[in-house]
């Protein structure tokens, strides 16, 4: 991208994420390449859903980009400024907060609802705002604050981790598969809770789930990761209508409908490869049905589809 | 023929009461699907199928399997049943699976005991089975740890080691919420497989309708201990009949996209 690009650009993202790789080493070894080259935007009350199978570094990816990951290379740049490893005592960047998978264990058990959205609103210096309001925020009633964790239900406790989330006033928001441990029928009312909270303040939303169905409803761009990579970048509807990567077909494909006809999902053969050992060429090579010569031997990594039949001219 | 009757289950733990009056019926060759949220007592039917309910779970009604009333069985015969004529797969292969025991030694265990097979033969099912259920190369899958497979691969040795003994009777409860859609697939295809191919009669936990959708040939909904609706899967899922079936249809992403 030419300088001027770069500066243009800089107006419209709230982060940017540049050729990301994170290596999660352990001794005796070899370093894991969680996410290995992966570039992604997202711009202030955009909603960005990224979803792809377990273990292809969706988690590491925003673990990074909210300071909880070292970087191994590549940029991420947060409002442009580069983001760091958070230290234990330097919380500079409250402009990013994250909301994690599992309420039962992301919140205090030992502390009331509203002091854990205190600490919140200490970060943002906020002092008109209580507790209490934000809980109403997020469709809870007023009088929860005095609650411990324990007198709340799943989906309960995910809409306090939200309020808690909210209450430092953050400029972009994470979920870390917010929804995947609730019910079903609490999965799309919190995932278009995040997403109105979200929009209506402005702030970016980056949501990330392996449940395509769900960012359907809520996401404007999808993002789809394969092993570290992201092989596919597009407005939600243009994908769901149209996916052009074969990995994001099959996805869809897989995705059984609740329509009682009794038809079964297609299946993806194989196995997701070892990240620790990526195949040759396209990671996706050894389980795509359109495989081509140039898969084995070269990597597609241009976008935003990252396949060889989808090459841009 | 049934291959399985529950008539007015009722479980009660602690004098609160799970389930209060379940009547479900299981077919050879038919998946059964029973759906709902969670707390209202799906798997807890399944367990009092297999007689797993916890310490101090008050049970009335009755659980017929051919002649005999699984809830008044006595313990040793119970044993006989268990793992036997009804098995089992659980949500997380994780953590259902041993992790100290080899793939073979967890397969052929109850083999051993229940057929009263030598070490050989048992060891030749067991391989066969693998080989049924997809695992590729599985011959020295035998030899190896869970820790070794996918979450995958793992859920399909679990339905291997649950067919081991040809039960008449597989409860499945959320085989596959803890896998991805795609691993899914392949699971919920084996699934169908194996009760068409074997005579299984299936009963198929699951609060996801998409998956009930695709394989099951019945559907009860379960609210709160009660079956609230129970019929054909087509009718169940296209014109509910109750107010719940309805409701938990149109919390569903896709019913908001439309």
């Amino acid at each position: 991208m030419s300088e001027r690009g770069e500066r243009t650009r800089d107006h419209v993202t709230l982060l940017s994420i540049d050729d990301l790789v994170v290596e999660h080493r352990s001794p005796g070894r070899p370093a894991v390449r969680a996410v290995a080259g992966a570039s992604l935007e997202v711009a202030p009350g955009e909603v960005v859903g990224l979803v792809g199978e377990s273990g292809c570094g969706k988690s590491t990816l925003a673990r990074a980009v909210c300071g909880l990951n070292p970087i191994t290379e590549g940029s991420i740049t947060f409002e442009g400024r580069p983001v760091t490893p958070l230290g234990l005592r330097r919380r500079k960047l409250t402009g990013i907060q994250m909301v994690f998978q599992d309420p039962y264990t992301s919140l205090n058990p030992r502390r009331r609802a509203g002091d854990q959205i205190a600490d919140g609103l200490r970060t943002a210096r906020d002092t008109s705002t209580t507790p209490a309001d934000l809980l109403e925020r997020v469709g809870l009633p007023r009088d929860f604050a005095g609650r411990h964790p324990h007198e709340f239900s799943g989906g309960q406790r995910q809409r306090v981790a939200i309020a808690r989330a909210l209450a430092a006033r953050p400029r972009l928001l994470i979920g870390d598969e917010p929804i995947s441990a609730l019910d079903a029928s609490a999965q799309s009312q919190v995932a278009r809770l995040m997403r109105d909270l979200a929009v209506d303040s402005g702030a970016g939303l980056l949501f990330i789930s392996h449940d395509l169905s769900v960012v359907r409803v809520i996401a404007d761009r999808i993002a789809v990761m394969y092993l570290g990579k992201i092989v596919e970048v597009g407005r939600t509807e243009e994908v769901w209508a149209e996916p052009r990567h074969p990995y994001t077909q099959a996805l869809l494909k897989a995705i059984p409908r609740p329509d009682g006809m009794g038809v079964l999902p297609a299946e993806l053969p194989g196995d997701v490869p070892d990240p620790a050992n990526p195949p040759e060429g396209c990671r996706f090579h050894p389980r795509c049905p359109f495989v081509m010569d140039v898969c084995r031997v070269k990597e597609p990594d241009f976008g935003p589809v990252a396949c060889w039949l989808h090459e841009p001219k | 023929m049934m291959a399985l009757d529950i008539a007015g289950l009722t479980v009660t733990i602690g004098g609160k009461e799970i389930l209060r009056g379940v009547d479900l019926r299981l077919e050879p060759g038919r998946v059964h699907g029973l759906a709902g949220e969670s707390g209202s007592g799906k798997t807890m039917t399944g367990l009092a199928v297999l007689g797993l309910l916890p310490h101090g779970a008050r049970t009335s009604g009755t659980i017929r399997l051919g002649e005999r009333d699984l809830l008044t069985l006595p313990p040793k015969e119970l044993n006989r049943v268990r793992g036997g004529e009804v098995a089992m797969v659980f949500q997380d292969p994780a953590t259902s699976l041993h992790p100290m025991l080899t793939i073979g030694k967890q397969l052929t265990e109850h083999m051993r005991h229940h057929l009263g097979l030598g070490k050989a033969e048992a060891r030749a099912q067991a391989v066969e089975l693998l080989t049924k259920v997809r695992i590729p190369g599985a011959e020295e899958a035998y030899r190896r740890f869970p820790h070794q497979f996918s979450g995958g691969m793992r859920q399909r040795i679990a339905i291997a080691i649950a067919l081991a003994c040809s039960p008449k009777v597989l409860i499945a409860d959320e085989p596959t919420t803890a896998l991805d859609v795609t691993v899914q697939a392949g699971v919920l295809r084996l699934l169908r497989g194996l009760c068409d191919e074997l005579g299984l009669a299936v009963l198929l936990v699951t609060h996801d309708l998409g998956v009930m959708s695709a394989v099951a040939d019945e559907v009860s909904v379960m609210k709160d201990g009660l079956v609230v609706e129970s019929g054909p899967r087509g009718r169940v899922l296209r014109e509910p009949a109750h107010a719940y079936t309805r409701s938990l249809l149109e919390s569903l992403p896709e019913a908001e996209a439309r």
